[in-house]
């Protein structure tokens, strides 16, 4: 018994194999269309419209899929084994460019590979991943987009409204790591601003209320950044700014319906479409170890005029002017 | 399937294998569910990760990432032998705490590993393509591992920890120390699978907090591949039936990501996987595989 089974079991593994082979050559014979691999680690609203964002772009480009292009997606669902795996297959496949979403993704293939062109997108923190040594020069075959918060673009935006202002209070939850890389960057951004930073830690969203009265008669106005912990309870927040006038600025742009007078958000489909312009240039010839990587431009601006009033300040009409959306 | 994509297949597979070694061990061998795996498989690769990044000798952080991973095996056995936590519930216990444990050790979700020195950067020289590589390594630890297992699972310890498991009152009568051995067969299952965790991290260039979900379904799967495709008695034969089990796993994954040639959708892969493993193991025993499936259905 053992050994028929063996040998069936033997024999269905050798027709596999015959089949994948059968299939790679297939795959690798067809050249003329340009070929670009895209894998996300798991299926997410996010992360598909980032993918959508970066065919339309590719076809806006001139890359049409089907005609002038071989699109080819592939998910983990969730599993990093599985993402691993899909990583070898693009890198045996050798596409013209790969493109990961996420950064176990993003690892996986650049893992992988030392030669094929990675474009990766919807990382936080690049350098930290080891994706890439630097964000101005990567050198290597890498290059890609962080999906951080634009905090230059935030701090602008409260210059541009509240011109005085001189010290900003931030509500952080220590033990979130994207929280604790913007905190990073708001130290980094700030003094070229003409602010200095006062941080608040809220590491429950039960502190964040005590954090918001810490912060009273030390700042001019209060930032809450992209914080699960601190958004959770940013009505406390806003109940503090309200109270002392302090006017609450947020990273997200949900938070101006709850009371925040300003945020300038983004989407991840806007941000495929830039990605997709990397990859253009990428199919055009240009090495991703010269392109910079790049962090959101496209942004919306929602404003909050009634939210502002309450809490003391009138926005500048040219604000109002620019926001994608007015609540109140 | 290309070249990369089938070495690839096989490289993870033989690192999977560890796990199902593992698991071959606690629950086949030890009668012991244990689901410490999803746990301890992240565990071995936060310990070897945060001790390579910073600069740790890789080979030492390896063994430092199966001690951990015996750690952890051996608080699930205590909770079970001492306190007397039925032992599904014991493992879930060690399981949830690692995911904390877990992200404490790396400090945050996500250690890169990408250009740190790793246990394959000395043979990284010697001119082989690291697509061949890195499966020939992993398959020499593998085999290493499969010899030292075989050969432990017939000395008198193995033989002490085969009989806890088939029938805990004869063992005791016997004059073993049954908790002993319950003891020392979890420390030994989850060093293997964190010895797994570690490699997977150090081949793929990164330690994340999500790569220890479904490990156990894995290994299990793995396990009982192996037992359907190879069925064998002898315990040697066993154990390299599961790494082969595994290796089939990989490859049926490896063999769904080219099913865009049928029609299908990147989001049928987990689908496809399932029935490749399903015919797999449903295929070689039947003359008839219709039959057989009526059979089996009039059987249930």
């Amino acid at each position: 018994m053992l050994s028929r089974r063996t040998f069936a079991g033997a024999a269905l593994l050798g027709a596999a194999l015959g089949l994948a082979a059968a299939v790679g050559a297939s795959v690798t014979a067809a050249e003329q269309p340009k070929t670009v691999a895209v894998t996300a680690i798991v299926e997410h609203p996010a992360l598909d419209a980032a993918r959508k964002g970066i065919k339309d772009e590719l076809a806006a480009e001139g890359y049409l899929e089907g005609r002038d292009l071989k699109l080819e997606f592939e998910s983990a669902q969730g599993s990093p084994a599985t993402a691993a795996q899909i990583a070898q297959k693009f890198v045996g496949e050798k596409p013209d460019v790969i493109v990961p979403i996420s950064t176990p993704s993003a690892q996986a293939v650049v893992g992988a590979t030392k030669s094929i062109p990675v474009v990766f997108t919807a990382v936080t923190d690049p350098v930290g991943a080891k994706l890439v040594p630097n964000l101005e020069h990567p050198g290597g075959n890498v290059t890609g987009m962080s999906d951080l918060s634009p905090i230059r673009l935030h701090l602008d935006l409260i210059k541009e409204i509240m011109p005085k202002a001189t010290h900003l209070g931030v509500i952080y939850n220590p033990g979130e790591a994207n929280s604790m890389t913007l905190l990073n960057l708001l130290q980094k951004e700030a003094p070229g601003h003409g602010l200095s930073l006062v941080g608040a830690p809220a590491p429950r969203s039960a502190d964040v209320l005590a954090a918001a009265q810490s912060l009273v008669g030390d700042v001019d106005a209060i930032y809450v950044p992209t914080d699960n912990t601190v958004v959770t309870a940013l009505e406390a927040i806003v109940k503090i700014g309200t109270d002392n006038q302090l006017p609450v600025f947020a990273g997200d742009t949900d938070s101006v319906p709850r009371g925040a007078i300003a945020a300038l958000g983004f989407n991840y489909y806007d941000l495929g479409r830039q990605t997709g312009k990397i990859v253009a240039r990428v199919l055009k010839g240009e090495k991703p170890g010269d392109l910079p990587v790049e962090s959101i431009k496209t942004t919306q601006l929602f404003v909050n005029p009634g939210a502002a009033k309450a809490m003391g300040i009138t926005l500048p009409d040219s604000v109002i002017k620019r926001a994608k959306v007015v609540v109140g | 399937m290309n070249q990369v994509a089938l070495f690839g297949a096989i490289e993870i597979g033989l690192i999977y294998g560890l796990v199902a070694l593992g698991v071959l061990l606690s629950f086949r061998v030890l009668n012991f569910p244990d689901l410490t795996v999803d746990g301890s498989f992240p565990l071995g690769a936060a310990v070897a990760a945060s001790a390579i990044v910073n600069g740790t000798n890789p080979y030492f952080a390896t063994l430092l990432a199966i001690l951990a991973g015996a750690l952890a095996g051996l608080v699930t056995a205590l909770l079970n032998v001492r306190f007397r936590i039925l032992h599904l519930l014991a493992s879930i216990l060690t399981m949830i705490a690692l995911f904390s444990i877990n992200l404490r050790i790396m400090g945050r979700p996500n250690v890169a590993l990408l250009g740190e020195p790793t246990v394959l950067t000395p043979f990284e020289g010697l001119g082989v393509r690291s697509m061949l590589l890195r499966p020939a390594l992993v398959g020499i630890a593998v085999a290493l591992v499969m010899l030292l297992l075989t050969r432990f699972l017939a000395s008198d310890y193995g033989l002490a920890l085969r009989a806890t498991g088939a029938n805990p009152r004869m063992a005791r009568a016997q004059g073993i120390a049954t908790g002993r051995a319950i003891c020392l067969g979890m420390a030994l299952s989850n060093a293997l699978v964190a010895l797994a965790g570690a490699l997977f991290a150090q081949t793929n260039g990164f330690a994340d907090i999500t790569i220890g979900t479904g490990t156990i379904v894995v290994g299990l799967a793995a396990v009982i591949i192996g037992e359907t495709l190879l069925p064998a008695r002898r315990l040697g034969a066993a154990v390299v039936a599961t790494v082969l089990g595994s290796i089939l796993y990989r490859l049926a994954v490896a063999f769904a990501l080219n099913a865009h040639v049928l029609g299908l959708e990147a989001s049928d892969l987990n689908l496809v996987t399932a029935v490749l493993v399903g015919v797999a193991l449903v295929l070689p025993g039947a003359r008839d595989p219709l039959r057989t499936l009526l059979g089996r259905r009039a059987r249930a």
